[in-house]
């Protein structure tokens, strides 16, 4: 039977809480991973293999959080990803909204995007595949 | 002072299981700073948990190059967690026993069961679990560049598995 919406945040919560350490509480839909919840470059891995082992699912490299786009000196000038990059997130990240961030598309801004709902969202698309 | 807090490896499953022991010793250096006799209290020499917390990521860490044949750089990258039940005392074994959950190109993740075994009685008890992640740094890196040679898995590493029997 198909996880609820609820149901998915629920279990997304306990990851999280298991993975960062942090109260059930702090874990609100809204919670950015990195600026709410202090989450650093090797949770994303932690993140990722605990929500597959969850859910049972599959997440491959650059899947939840694609970091191929920044990488990419084509799609990146002066701190601020590209027209060109922008498209090319939003195609490999169709999970994320990423309508605020594009006003002012800076990397480094880039991280704001990725919160709890956003998490949510991802697993949901795996679970429909 | 040699940094390999492993004395040997009793068996190595690929990508599945490490076992591997450190002997106590009053020999040791570090065991006599900590802690040393204050006041009243006698000294009260044990392996610091620092140390077996660096022998489970040596265990952990042998078992995650060998599942790749130690072509990748494996760093410890995050303690998810470590609790400790017991202290390790001179005249006892610790035995590390690290177990894989997750392996792909970017890293691993490892749950570690810790024993302590009485020299006396041979009987083991628990003495912590320590679960660690591990990076494939040259796949997490971008933009940033290593040493070409493996660094990680020195000769002493190399020696530890000839010694254990391991090829």
């Amino acid at each position: 039977m198909a996880l609820s919406e609820q149901e998915i945040f629920e279990q997304v919560q306990t990851v999280l809480v298991d993975a960062l350490g942090v109260d059930e509480d702090e874990v609100t839909p809204e919670a950015k991973l990195d600026a709410d919840l202090g989450a650093e470059s090797i949770d994303y891995l932690d993140i990722a293999f605990r929500l597959e082992k969850q859910f049972n699912i599959k997440i491959g490299e650059s899947e939840m959080f694609d970091q191929s786009v920044l990488n990419d000196p084509q799609y990146v000038q002066d701190g601020v990803v590209t027209p060109a990059g922008i498209a090319e997130l939003e195609a490999k990240m169709p999970h994320a909204d990423l309508s605020q961030w594009k006003q002012d598309p800076q990397v480094e801004k880039l991280g704001d995007v990725f919160d709890v709902q956003m998490l949510c969202k991802f697993v949901q698309s795996k679970l429909g595949e | 002072m040699r940094w390999i807090w492993l004395d040997r490896i009793l068996e190595l499953e690929r990508g599945q299981r490490c076992v591997a022991i450190k002997n106590v010793s009053a020999a040791e250096e570090v065991l006599h700073d900590h802690f040393p006799k204050t006041g009243n209290h006698p000294a009260l020499p044990v392996m610091p948990n620092t140390l077996i917390i660096e022998g489970m990521a040596q265990t952990a860490g042998i078992m995650v190059g060998h599942a790749r044949d130690f072509k990748e750089k494996v760093i410890l990258a995050k303690i998810n967690k470590a609790t400790f039940t017991d202290a390790a005392t001179p005249g006892t074994t610790i035995r590390h026993t690290a177990t894989m959950l997750n392996l792909d190109d970017r890293g691993a993740s490892c749950a570690g069961v810790v024993e302590l075994i009485d020299s006396a009685t041979g009987v083991a008890k628990p003495l912590a679990h320590i679960d660690l992640m591990f990076s494939h740094v040259d796949q997490n890196m971008q933009g940033i560049a290593f040493p070409e040679h493996n660094f990680v898995f020195t000769d002493q590493f190399m020696d530890l598995l000839a010694r254990s029997g391991i090829n």
